[in-house]
């Protein structure tokens, strides 16, 4: 099982890089691959944030740190323009919030 | 220092592209994703010795896998008794993300040598890929670029390997590492990344897209809706940026 499960990412992960100079992308292709952070970030941002703990119950309350937490890094994000006091901010935020919003 | 220098890190990032230095600072840039992974790396390797696998297997699965999602779902699907081709059909799914991390970092790798683009593809991670996506748009490319993506992809692989092993051995004596917020460096991580980008409508759009069909498709099994979600956000962002500058 492992050993398959290591060569089944290798064949994902790999081609790509090893063929990089017999082939190009398409330029609709190449448009398309600008959105892949955003889209896929977002994708893995937005559940965790909403769907908290196990993962099952949608949580759309104020009393969700993660939620708080979420909305204050992207505000710093937004205004102060610095990873790492964007990170800071968050993690800070989530802990204090969850503190003090006890589910 | 007159405000036109610029801050001192800038300054310093400007003035060294060597191996060493490159290297240092995408260990640097990394460190976030590495503190984020802990708790992963330590829950997996509890929860993968409860699921029926030895200390070896598990160890066995960081080393040779180098997956966490892939890792998770493999645990998640033994526990619940799946065969072995339900776990590896779980694997490829999971992991066709990958073809769009390569594709979009290929570019900036097409150059060097095969002995080079191995370990750069088969140790690319979605942290190295949110790290070096972020890397080439700032601050582009540069002769030793692959100095500063390998030691990002090493300090996952030694990172998620130490906290495999202390989860095996240690993770029963702290089974509330899940609640530690550890975690949720990742997300604020991520968000620091996609907050810049948006600077027009159509990025706008696909994160909105994305976002909501995220949440929708939640429910779905082998975090297809992670898939889909990132497809429905890359073709609505498509089709608006077309028909804002049309094709080419």
């Amino acid at each position: 099982m492992i050993l398959g499960m290591a060569l089944i990412n290798l064949v994902i992960r790999w081609p790509v890089y090893l063929f990089a100079n017999h082939f190009r992308f398409p330029p609709i292709i190449e448009r398309a691959l600008a959105f892949v952070p955003v889209a896929v970030l977002t994708a893995i941002i937005v559940p965790t944030v909403l769907y908290p703990g196990d993962g099952t119950v949608l949580n759309l309350s104020w009393k969700n740190p993660a939620l708080l937490a979420a909305m204050i890094a992207a505000a710093v994000s937004y205004f102060g323009k610095n990873l790492f006091a964007t990170i800071g901010a968050g993690v800070v935020a989530f802990l204090i919030l969850r503190w003090l919003l006890p589910v | 220092m007159a405000a036109s220098e610029g801050t001192a890190s800038e300054v310093m990032e400007g003035r060294s592209d060597t191996p060493g230095s490159e290297a240092l600072r995408g260990l640097r840039d990394t460190l976030p994703f590495m503190f984020g992974s802990i708790p992963f790396g330590v829950i997996f390797g509890t929860l993968a010795t409860g699921a029926g696998l030895s200390a070896w297997q598990t160890m066995a699965m960081s080393l040779f896998v180098f997956s966490g999602s892939a890792q998770f779902i493999a645990i998640l699907l033994l526990g619940a008794g799946s065969g072995l081709w339900v776990v590896w059909f779980a694997t490829f799914v999971l992991n066709l993300r990958h073809l769009l991390y390569a594709a979009t970092l290929v570019d900036h790798v097409r150059h060097l040598s095969q002995a080079w683009r191995f370990p750069l593809a088969a140790f690319l991670t979605d942290e190295t890929f949110a790290v070096m996506e972020r890397r080439y748009r700032t601050q582009g490319g540069g002769p030793n670029a692959h100095w500063y993506y390998i030691a990002s992809c090493i300090g996952m692989y030694l990172n998620w390997q130490t906290w495999t092993f202390i989860g095996i051995t240690l993770g029963q004596e702290f089974p509330d590492v899940q609640n530690w917020g550890l975690e949720f460096a990742m997300v604020v991580t991520f968000i620091g990344i996609v907050v810049p980008l948006l600077t027009s409508m159509p990025y706008l759009a696909a994160t909105v897209t994305a976002g909501l069909v995220a949440v929708i498709a939640n429910p779905l099994p082998y975090k297809l809706g992670l898939m889909l979600a990132a497809l429905c956000g890359i073709v609505v962002g498509v089709v608006l940026d077309i028909s804002k500058r049309g094709l080419k």
